[in-house]
């Protein structure tokens, strides 16, 4: 599955709350290969002064329109920039890169995530189809958890927490999470911050359920070749980038 | 097919384009295949390879700055004896000479890595002298001509291979390194290394690098190796490939025409991972433009008259 750079015009940006975005580009050879966990390594065009690129996990793809949609918080420079992008801009892509989620599943899939965790996720779940999918999501406020209207045509059942209880359960995910994991899945997903990954993987394995979890670091190349992103694993390093960023929750050590 | 105008040899290595991949920026090259022919790369400058595996630095280990990357990566590599076995016979599958790059903790170190490395597939050894990162010896062997000019010896001792030293720019006079390496036998000289950094995050109030400092790289850089490039190119007679910043086939004008018979490029390669491929190609199209002449001609022609010394440098090779 070849690499590609691509030039890529801004299709739509539409805000989803105050700071989080979803950008739609063009980029038709990603779109096409790209699988649900894999991520593409974005870089303005012709700014000499920030050099790096960033990776954000694809949110969907569509292979006919030749669409590739990221979802992204407003956190950073590089975000800033990126919410001022209109459709005269363009943007360099560089993907689809990474290993993806495991898509060999035949029971009940479980997905959880928080924050733009819930990104890569979703593309996940347009996959894996709505009969066999659930989703967890967690938030700070009901506000957070605009989510619900993304994943609503892609999972059966959607389990919600806030940390101010303003809209499902209170507190983070973990005050459902070893509940649901007597309900029959046979493979979690996480994507989220490090402890809610961390804590939710250690839940799977007391409950003996396979878990993927995708990581994130800092990343320079996102080919496997500067080792910026380097973790140490359970059996040996693990480069994020291209080992990753989607692990079993059993290879990895370093959360 | 690239053309030959570009064509150089450097150190009794023959390479179809002056650029080379720089170490550290390129992984083992096999990483970047899909994206670039490695068989028009002038040659490949692997990881830096120590006697045993090393892990390198904990934490954040990369961080952007205005027009350069800090990076603090700590030498992580397989180990010498991991990349003959596991690496180099994937690289030799393609048409590009390898240089190894290679470091130690010792002189003993230093020697036994090049020894492990005297094989076929190795076209050159590159020592790190210079790598700022690593606390034990690494920034010792390279501020110190003496040091440095023990390292050179004991690798030339044992080794068959052209050697290649690169330089640290953390010192007060370059041009007294370059020759104590180019006395102690160094074939050819790569300038520069990173320069010695560090940032510190307002938020946290703590440096933003878990190896607290780290080298700087990237166009933020290329004045201070031009700079360096041009006064050691005045004072020694081995060839210089010149590394810094280089992203534009103007870079690579600039630091050939500052006495670099080839250029590395470095940080370019990770955040355009397509840079090897477009240089070439307009380095072909520049010598074209300027009726067909062979690039090698541009070298060193920003040296003050009269102070060229460019012995390695044969008229009928063009």
């Amino acid at each position: 599955m070849p690499k590609v750079l691509e030039e890529s015009p801004v299709l739509l940006q539409q805000a989803l709350d105050e700071r989080t975005y979803l950008l739609r580009l063009k980029a038709a050879q990603i779109a096409r290969q790209v699988k649900p966990g894999q991520f593409v390594h974005i870089k303005q065009i012709g700014d000499g002064t920030s050099l790096l690129r960033h990776p954000f996990g694809v949110a969907r793809a569509d292979k006919t329109q030749g669409t590739v949609d990221i979802i992204y918080r407003v956190v950073g420079e590089f975000t800033r920039t990126l919410c001022t992008l209109t459709s005269a801009d363009c943007l360099s892509l560089l993907g689809p890169l990474g290993r993806g989620f495991d898509l060999s599943v035949g029971g009940k899939a479980l997905l959880v995530g928080g924050g733009t965790g819930l990104a890569p996720l979703l593309f996940l779940a347009s996959h894996l189809g709505p009969d066999k999918t659930d989703v967890l999501m967690g938030g700070r406020t009901k506000d957070e958890l605009f989510w619900q209207a993304l994943y609503r045509p892609f999972v059966h059942h959607m389990f919600m927490t806030t940390d101010d209880g303003s809209l499902g359960t209170p507190g983070t995910v973990m005050a459902l999470l070893p509940s649901l994991l007597c309900k029959g899945y046979e493979r979690v997903y996480v994507c989220g911050p490090s402890p809610m990954m961390q804590a939710a993987a250690h839940a799977c394995e007391t409950h003996h359920i396979e878990c993927q979890v995708s990581l994130e670091r800092y990343m320079a190349c996102g080919l496997g070749a500067c080792l910026s992103c380097t973790c140490k694993g359970r059996e040996k390093r693990l480069k994020v980038c291209t080992d990753g960023p989607v692990f079993w929750s059993r290879e990895v050590s370093a959360w | 097919m690239v053309a030959s105008s570009l064509a150089v040899d450097i150190a009794g290595i023959h390479l179809k384009t002056p650029l080379i991949a720089a170490s550290g920026t390129f992984g083992f090259g096999t990483e970047f295949a899909e994206l670039i022919d490695l068989n028009q790369v002038g040659a490949l400058c692997v990881k830096g390879l120590s006697l045993t595996p090393c892990a390198g630095n904990e934490g954040q280990r990369v961080a952007p700055t205005p027009s350069g990357l800090l990076n603090a990566i700590g030498l992580e590599n397989p180990g010498c004896n991991y990349f003959l076995e596991h690496i180099l016979p994937k690289i030799r599958a393609y048409d590009v000479p390898v240089i190894a790059n290679i470091y130690g903790h010792s002189v003993e170190e230093y020697a036994a890595v090049a020894q492990t490395l005297d094989v076929a597939g190795v076209h050159a050894l590159e020592i790190n002298i210079s790598c700022p990162n690593v606390k034990q010896g690494g920034l010792a062997f390279g501020t110190d001509p003496r040091m440095a000019a023990s390292v050179v010896q004991a690798v030339k001792k044992n080794t068959h291979k052209p050697v290649i030293t690169k330089l640290s720019p953390n010192v007060t006079d370059i041009v007294a390194l370059a020759r104590a390496v180019e006395e102690a036998g160094s074939d050819a000289l790569s300038l520069i290394n990173t320069l010695l950094g560090m940032k510190i995050d307002v938020h946290t109030r703590k440096p933003v690098l878990g190896n607290i400092v780290g080298g700087l790289s990237g166009p933020a850089i290329r004045p201070v190796a031009v700079r360096m490039v041009y006064q050691v190119a005045q004072q020694v007679s081995i060839p210089i490939i010149g590394m810094g910043g280089i992203a534009t086939a103007e870079d690579v004008l600039e630091f050939m025409l500052a006495g670099a018979s080839a250029v590395a490029v470095g940080t370019a390669n990770l955040y355009q991972p397509d840079t090897l491929r477009t240089l070439t190609q307009a380095l072909q199209t520049y010598c074209l433009r300027e009726k067909n002449f062979h690039l090698q001609e541009i070298v060193g022609q920003a040296l003050p008259q009269g102070k060229q010394s460019m012995p390695y440098f044969h008229k009928e090779q063009l």
